[in-house]
């Protein structure tokens, strides 16, 4: 038996340094989100200044919870995942460096531009041209770090969860040079390639397959990776990982047409989209079911880790999520739900509830790994911030669900001799309720990102192995 | 015969539908099954690999409570 297993020295740095700023930019992208949804409210609070009001803030709170956030944790689990089941380290030295210096740059940018009011105008990528470039260039090194480290490594299988990291990144870079094919006029000002209904067509092929790549195939990649390992078992079906992988990518890049029901999109396009969206259902399902059938026969698990009862809820959302989604695909459904709150309560219970939920339990579980920490300075304190979380995220959706279905009744709603019932004001203030409460949910939501900070800062903090991990019986 | 584009796309949606059932086949076969079973398992090498090697200090940790 040999003893001198020689372990390969991995590239921890650039993990830490993405784990950090993930939970930085936690905060900062839920607290912007609050503050706009305050606005929605109390008006008055963008102080009459324009680059604080809710049309410059809304883009600057997507893009940090799903750039700097969301695609920061992608990073450093995809980074650590790669090395972890490669047994080597990260491929290209530098080059992994200057991804995460490159995309703090690109986050920073954003930060600057669009209060400026710079914008493309396209949603989620309203970024201008040269921050494009930039995105571009950070993302094929992205892509040339984690697939060279696929390359050379020791192993002879490729992990699941690498199929699902490697499939986000290929995407998401055809995705976003697609999308972002513009003519420039100015530094800052630039015009699509694309006219018309082909323009909206080419957004929603981005803009869906963000969703579908980015903010799912990416964070299924977690999934495999960390449930499994926060359970300390196996996943519940390998060969299910297989099938679900290949359906899920074949799939998923038809279902934007469904933003764009009732619209100039040729009906036959609509109907594609639709189709696809309801068919998505099933590899979705498959993998929440994957994945939380993982604990069967361990379930009594959940009473005791809340860092897997984040993973483990963050499925239930996804599940939630991916069935509402192929649902207010249904065009009959959408005509009732399109511009309503009912979509902005979908879009939160897969940030909040799978994105946000299954990122913090991953992070969790990777800092005190990260820092040589047996475990996180406080159980407790996850504990709470499950608690917080879950309780934030209940408000949000369920006003959100309210409220929207009111606003599809209200605005469809037609007298005898066929002139609207209601006033679109008249359903702004029947929403105002609902607004407040979704401002309580997203501040309970940022109070547990500042808990999630204080508790990460005291793990970084603390001696070495000062942390041991508590035992159960 | 020239082919028309309508036909042409019926047939690769066939061809992709028929890759899709022999990817199934092929996950599902009893002869893949080991060596799934061992993928599936190989995230928890390294802790025993930890247990010959206790200098290393980048080891797995277990934050279960």
């Amino acid at each position: 038996m040999t003893t001198t297993l020689d372990h390969p020295s991995y590239n921890f740095n650039v993990v830490r340094q993405f784990t950090v700023m993930t939970v930085i930019w936690g905060i900062v992208g839920t607290l912007v989100g609050v503050l706009i949804a305050a606005q929605l409210i109390w008006p008055a609070l963008n102080f009459e200044t324009p680059w604080l009001t809710y049309s410059r803030l809304r883009p600057l709170h997507t893009n940090a919870v799903i750039f700097a956030f969301g695609t920061s944790a992608l990073f450093a689990t995809s980074y650590y995942v790669v090395q972890r089941t490669c047994k080597t380290a990260l491929f290209g030295g530098k080059l992994a460096s200057f991804t995460f210096w490159g995309w703090q740059a690109v986050i920073i940018l954003a930060v600057i531009t669009l209060p400026l009011g710079y914008t493309s105008s396209k949603e989620y990528a309203e970024l201008e041209w040269p921050i494009d470039i930039l995105i571009a260039v950070v993302w094929v090194s992205y892509a040339i770090v984690f697939f060279g480290t696929l390359v050379k490594r020791k192993t002879s299988h490729i992990y699941v969860a690498n199929w699902f990291f490697g499939g986000f990144i290929i995407t998401v870079a055809v995705l976003h040079i697609g999308n972002s094919m513009v003519i420039p006029v100015s530094m800052m000002k630039s015009y699509s390639i694309y006219s018309g209904a082909i323009d909206a067509m080419m957004q929603w092929w981005y803009g869906h397959n963000a969703v579908g790549f980015l903010l799912t195939a990416g964070f299924l990649g977690m999934m495999y990776y960390f449930v499994p390992k926060q359970a300390e078992r196996p996943v519940y079906s390998y060969r299910l990982s297989i099938v679900h992988f290949w359906a899920l990518v074949s799939l998923y890049i038809w279902a934007g047409p469904h933003h764009l029901h009732y619209t100039a999109l040729p009906d036959w396009a609509q109907s594609v989209g639709m189709v696809m969206s309801i068919v998505l259902f099933l590899p979705s399902w498959g993998g929440m079911i994957n994945g939380i059938m993982t604990l069967s026969g361990a379930w009594h698990k959940l009473r005791h880790d809340p860092i897997l009862r984040f993973l483990i809820v963050s499925l239930s959302f996804y599940g939630m999520s991916t069935f509402e989604g192929p649902m207010m695909a249904i065009k009959s459904v959408n005509a009732l739900s399109h511009y309503t709150d009912w979509t902005v309560g979908h879009v939160h219970s897969g940030a909040l509830g799978w994105v946000a939920m299954v990122s913090i339990g991953a992070m969790y579980h990777l800092i005190p790994v990260l820092f040589n920490q047996g475990r996180m300075y406080s159980i407790r304190l996850i504990n709470i911030h499950f608690w917080m979380h879950t309780a934030g995220i209940v408000l949000y959706i369920v006003a959100m669900w309210i409220s929207g279905v009111m606003q599809g009744l209200m605005w469809r709603a037609v007298n005898t001799d066929g002139t609207l019932t209601y006033s679109f004001v008249e359903s702004l203030t029947a929403s105002y309720p609902f607004y407040f409460i979704r401002f309580v949910g997203g501040v309970l939501v940022v109070l547990g990102f500042l808990l999630m900070a204080y508790n990460m800062f005291k793990t970084i903090g603390a001696k070495d192995g000062s942390l041991k991990p508590v035992e159960i019986a | 015969m020239m082919m028309d584009y309508g036909t042409l796309r019926g047939l690769i949606a066939l061809l992709i539908l028929a890759l899709f059932i022999v990817i199934v086949v092929w996950s599902y076969s009893k002869k893949r099954k080991g060596a799934f079973d061992e993928a599936a398992n190989s995230i928890f090498e390294e802790k025993t690999e930890i247990k010959h090697n206790d200098k290393n200090n980048k080891q797995e940790t277990n934050n279960n409570v």
